[in-house]
């Protein structure tokens, strides 16, 4: 089974991303480069909006990620509440 | 001001259809086909461009939105490194080097993404695609712009970083970045998308930007580290246009899949030449290391690489035909490269040096299979001639790759002590290739290739001195004349690092750095 990942900066803006990624998918393995942090998951990984915000009490807009994204591998379905990176469509 | 109610705000989806379908239009004054005269001659068949949709969904309102905050950002730190004279607090003035040849051999890139892009985005048919094209158009750009901004400060402090524009079409190694990118830009629209977007981008640019990008963080070159991470955002965007073209070709017709299968191979082996120079920047040029090329190689090559040609496997693509000796290769490439460089540092516009013995252990325990065996001894062998004032300097100049116009220094799959030679005879004429790949590559287009504007080549023909240079007179030295027409600022852009005034003004400005 691939692996899909995704490369965020180590930013105060990226962190409720990152934890929101963690939370949401049991299996993800983080790795801290200086800088950044690389989050892997076996076959799909998934961003919920609604648990960012529930981290941060405000508002996101998932396109926001554009800001802190480093690197991605994987197919991208995004709609206005996911954001999901997987092999098998 | 009159109260309206609220409307419910549109999708993603339905933004993205009502702002990118319905941009084109059918012309009426000229046929399509003359209108887009480039769509078809490649052999790639399209039955629907609507097909063909950007993941993300990123419309034009939202780009400029995310892009100015990016800019934003990377500004006020381009600025703050500049004023508290940010230079003064990399780790090593070695580390520069790397730097140098970024902007002298990556950022020259960008520009020509830029055209590339600028062109395709001209020439696809489709407004998904078009769009998609048009915004990496303007990302590249604001990457050449961006490199240039954060990395000018270093202009004023060290060398080897005032002429780079100059330098890149004429610096004999400058030529592997120029004439791959070339190669992709005279390619058709569909070509040039899956030479950048997908081999280069998808596949490879990762090994760049992470690895490397982390790299200068740790090195504490805030500037760069910035401009990177800002740029690789972008690049995200740019891989997904690159696989989801690939899955648009491949989905459109079955006979474009061996068409799309020999790019894969042609740009994987194009693209996999020219990061060797990466491989040694990673390996031998960061004072203090994230990770090995080899290391760096196995996560973004070999298992997120093989990932992905996993997952083509359902439209009959196969792993590159060059995947596995670039598997071999990952023991060697960064090591043959820098010796390469070291011994003809004295034509280069960056400094070489022998790693320091700490350095020379983390390259023993990173390549436990290679490392003590063919390349530790090689080096102190380096350093006890620089210690003895007589450091090994090559003057004769190297063979090179017809195609990717590296110096044959790579050796044979399997065969770490044979170099690897093969040729092709094309009209009569003999040329020479690194390897099978390159070959197979030259066998495949020789009209294309005999073209090559190959460095030794040009300067054996007197094509590399200046005009008025007379290379009959009496006493007239080649070398001298041919880096006379690079306007390099010799003795001071060339030559080792031991020794060099980069070295000495860096360990002075330190010391007054930290004493009054
Ligand atoms: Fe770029
Ligand atoms: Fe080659």
């Amino acid at each position: 089974m691939s692996d899909v990942f995704i490369a965020l900066q180590d930013t105060d803006e990226a962190r409720p991303i990152i934890e929101a990624i963690l939370a949401d998918n049991p299996k993800a393995r983080l790795t801290h480069s200086p800088a950044m942090v690389k989050i892997d998951v076996p076959q799909r990984l998934v961003i919920r909006r609604r648990s960012i915000e529930e981290i941060t009490g405000l508002p996101f807009d998932l396109q926001r990620i554009h800001v802190s994204l480093i690197s991605l591998s994987g197919h991208i379905e995004e709609d206005d509440d996911e954001f999901v990176l997987s092999w098998k469509r | 001001m009159d109260t309206r109610l609220e409307k419910k705000k549109l999708s993603l989806r339905e933004r993205y259809h009502l702002m990118t379908r319905g941009l084109g239009w059918e012309p009426t004054y000229q046929p399509a086909d003359k209108v887009f005269p480039f769509t078809t001659y490649e052999g790639i068949k399209i039955h629907d461009w609507d097909k063909f949709e950007d993941p993300f969904r990123l419309t034009m309102d939202a780009y400029w939105k995310y892009q100015g905050e990016k800019e934003k950002k990377l500004y006020a730190v381009i600025d703050a490194f500049a004023q508290n004279n940010g230079f003064l607090n990399i780790s090593d003035a070695r580390y520069l080097n790397a730097i140098k040849i970024f902007i002298q051999g990556v950022t020259p890139l960008e520009y020509y993404a830029h055209r590339g892009f600028a062109f395709a985005g001209r020439h696809f048919r489709g407004e998904g695609l078009r769009v998609a094209c048009q915004m990496q158009s303007l990302d590249e750009l604001r990457h050449t712009q961006t490199e240039i901004h954060a990395i000018s400060p270093y202009n004023r402090f060290f060398n080897g970083f005032h002429h780079p524009r100059h330098w890149f079409d004429r610096m004999w190694y400058l030529s592997v970045p120029k004439s791959f990118f070339e190669d992709a830009n005279t390619g058709g629209p569909f070509e040039f998308l899956t030479a950048i977007s997908f081999s280069f981008e998808y596949v490879l640019t990762n090994l760049l930007f992470l690895p490397f990008m982390s790299g200068a963080a740790y090195n504490g070159d805030l500037s760069t580290v910035t401009f990177g991470f800002s740029a690789q955002s972008d690049e995200s965007r740019h891989m997904t246009l690159g696989i989801e073209c690939i899955k648009f070709m491949l989905e459109q017709d079955e006979a474009n899949v061996p068409i799309v299968q020999h790019w894969i191979d042609k740009w994987f082996w194009r693209g996999y030449r020219v990061l060797t120079l990466v491989g040694m920047m990673m390996d031998y040029m960061l004072p203090k290391r994230v990770m090995s090329w080899r290391e760096a190689w196995e996560i973004y090559g070999e298992q997120n690489g093989g990932a992905l040609f996993n997952d083509l496997a359902r439209y009959g693509i196969r792993e590159p035909a060059g995947f596995r000796d670039a598997i071999d290769g990952k023991d060697h490439i960064s090591h043959q490269a820098w010796l390469t460089f070291y011994t003809y540092n004295p034509l280069a516009a960056f400094h070489t040096w022998v790693p320091t013995d700490a350095e020379l252990d983390w390259l023993s325990a990173k390549y436990p299979e290679s490392f003590d065996k063919y390349y530790r001894p090689r080096l102190l062998y380096l350093r006890e001639q620089e210690k003895a004032g007589k450091p090994v300097a090559n003057k004769n100049l190297p063979l090179l790759c017809n195609v990717c116009q590296i110096p044959m220094f790579f050796t044979e799959p399997g065969n770490p002590r044979m170099i690897c030679y093969r040729e092709s005879v094309y009209e009569g004429e003999r040329y020479h290739f690194c390897s099978d790949h390159c070959k197979a590559i030259f066998d495949h287009e020789p009209e294309k290739y005999v073209q090559s504007w190959l460095p030794v080549q040009q300067i054996l023909q007197g094509n590399c001195f200046k005009p008025g240079t007379d290379p009959t007179a009496p006493g007239f030295d080649p070398v001298a004349a041919v880096l006379d027409y690079y306007e390099l600022n010799v003795g001071r852009d060339n030559f080792w690092y031991e020794g060099s005034e980069d070295q000495r003004n860096f360990a002075a400005w330190r010391a007054a750095a930290q004493n009054n």
